[in-house]
């Protein structure tokens, strides 16, 4: 395939799952806004103004950065694992697999279709706790590469599995057993210096701790460990995700007979 | 003339250790109607997937060759050539007809404009021009077998692939799908059939091949295989 034929393709692709996803708006944007928005206010509004500034700012600005970050790649997971078993599921995936597209080409374009879905939920619960809390943005450009990078991370451990998954039972299992509990003891609603002794350090085994300690140092300034450790994290797994990958498509794993 | 498919020592062994192919050779020329005869779990569609990217195959498991292109080596390239109109119908049944024809393009780099006039003629040929607005899930089987059809053919190929393409279709429409094929077939599209009518194979096929047990039994011309006989009479013979 020429470029141009690749970029075709990927059009192709991309816009074909965005307007699905923009078709299905109440099933793939509404729920995380609204579940965010009753955390802001019940967690933030009600039980917040009870506690204590942490780090200078209210603990309703403290939660933002972490709930934004827990909805953008839950969403970016979820968004890619449905579409990509979808696609198995119904087999139309032998249209791809027998068409020229490299290998690369499809995964670039099915990540950038979740990213986009990732982002938009991600955007519009920042929006929605602008309600609640007015919030200035430390460092928006950080705050929008930090955003990217998780968005594609989780996208693509969407679709690995979506690879291997062979039942809708299989759907939910890294998102029950993995996905949410390292989002919750990821920091997203307290501060891992306010954890005791051992705790504090078996916090630091968990890579969404970073993921939100990146953004909360992109938008609130400050943070639990330096900006580079989870940037330096998010690109490694993005690297090996994105190579085990590749890897599957060129053995054809969970993918053909 | 040049061969349009060339399997050498083709083998396949699934995981679980069936043996799908035990050592196929075939040769198929550009321009043939070739039929593909064997009864269920034979290897006929194991041979197809192969060919088309769909079954994962070894290098040491021999040799498939598209137009010259070793799917081995340059496999997108022979990618380019091959239609496939698999057994199962597997178009996405949320998006329109047309759409789904306008996608197949984008998957070979065809754009929207440049796809128009080829997907206009297959919406005519095959008498879905009324459909074209209508989602999948809306069509009839028969309907929904057509656009398949139709969707191997966006990219025109040169090497079709019709994987029982009108199993479950009422006799009318076989007729036109046959005159269809046909057309196409003069037009110079090699077509590869595989189908469980053998009056089906009779009529739209010069050549064929009749598989058992991942083994080709026979391969020949109708009149060298069947020989005076019937090809009912003789597939039953080979394929007991």
């Amino acid at each position: 395939m020429t470029p141009r034929q690749k970029y075709i393709a990927f059009l192709t692709i991309f816009g074909k799952e965005v307007r699905r996803s923009l078709r299905t708006w109440k099933q793939t944007f509404l729920p995380p806004v609204i579940t965010t928005s009753l955390y802001f206010l019940v967690f933030g509004t009600f039980i917040g103004s009870q506690i204590k500034a942490i780090g200078g700012v209210s603990y309703l600005a403290f939660i933002v950065p972490g709930l934004v970050m827990s909805t953008l790649l839950t969403s970016s997971f979820q968004n890619m694992l449905q579409k990509f078993y979808f696609l198995k599921f119904q087999k139309t995936i032998q249209e791809i697999l027998v068409s020229p597209m490299p290998a690369w080409l499809v995964v670039f374009s099915y990540l950038s279709s979740a990213m986009f879905s990732g982002l938009a939920v991600g955007t519009l619960v920042f929006c929605s706790a602008l309600f609640f809390q007015p919030i200035s943005v430390a460092h928006p450009l950080l705050a929008i590469l930090v955003a990217l990078l998780t968005s594609g991370f989780f996208a693509l451990c969407g679709l690995i599995n979506a690879i291997y998954a062979k039942t809708f039972d299989d759907l939910s299992i890294v998102s029950v057993f993995f996905i949410t509990p390292l989002t919750y003891l990821g920091g997203v609603f307290y501060s891992v210096k306010l954890l005791p002794g051992i705790w504090s350090k078996i916090s630091l085994f968990d890579p969404i701790l970073y993921m939100i300690n990146a953004l909360r140092y992109s938008i609130l300034g400050f943070s639990d460990m330096p900006v580079y450790h989870s940037l330096l994290v998010i690109i490694v797994g993005i690297i090996i995700a994105f190579s085990w990958i590749l890897y599957l498509f060129k053995t054809g794993r969970g993918l053909k007979a | 003339m040049k061969q349009a498919l060339s399997i050498k020592n083709l083998r396949k062994t699934y995981e679980g250790g069936k043996q799908a192919l035990k050592g196929v050779d075939l040769d198929i020329e550009e321009g043939e109607f070739f039929a593909l005869l064997g009864p269920n779990g034979a290897g006929k569609t194991t041979l197809i997937s192969i060919t088309c990217g769909l079954v994962q195959k070894k290098e040491e498991e021999g040799k498939v060759l598209v137009q010259g292109h070793d799917i081995d080596i340059d496999g997108d390239d022979a990618k380019v050539h091959i239609g496939l109109v698999p057994q199962e119908i597997n178009a996405d049944i949320f998006e329109k007809v047309e759409e789904v024809l306008y996608i197949q393009a984008g998957y070979y780099g065809i754009s929207r404009s440049e796809a128009k006039e080829q997907i206009e003629m297959l919406l005519e040929k095959l008498s879905l021009k009324d459909k074209r607005k209508s989602k999948v899930i809306e069509l009839s089987g028969g309907m929904k077998r057509r656009l398949i059809i139709a969707r191997a053919l966006v990219h025109k190929p040169t090497l079709l692939f019709l994987d029982e393409p009108t199993a479950g279709v009422d006799v009318e429409l076989r007729h036109d799908m046959w005159k269809f094929l046909r057309e196409l077939n003069e037009s110079g599209v090699t077509i590869v059939l595989t189908t469980h009518y053998l009056e089906e194979a009779e009529k739209l096929c010069k050549r064929l091949a009749i598989i058992s047990h991942g083994e080709i039994k026979r391969l020949g011309t109708m009149e060298e295989i069947c020989n005076g006989r019937k090809l009912e009479d003789v597939y039953l013979e080979i394929t007991k």
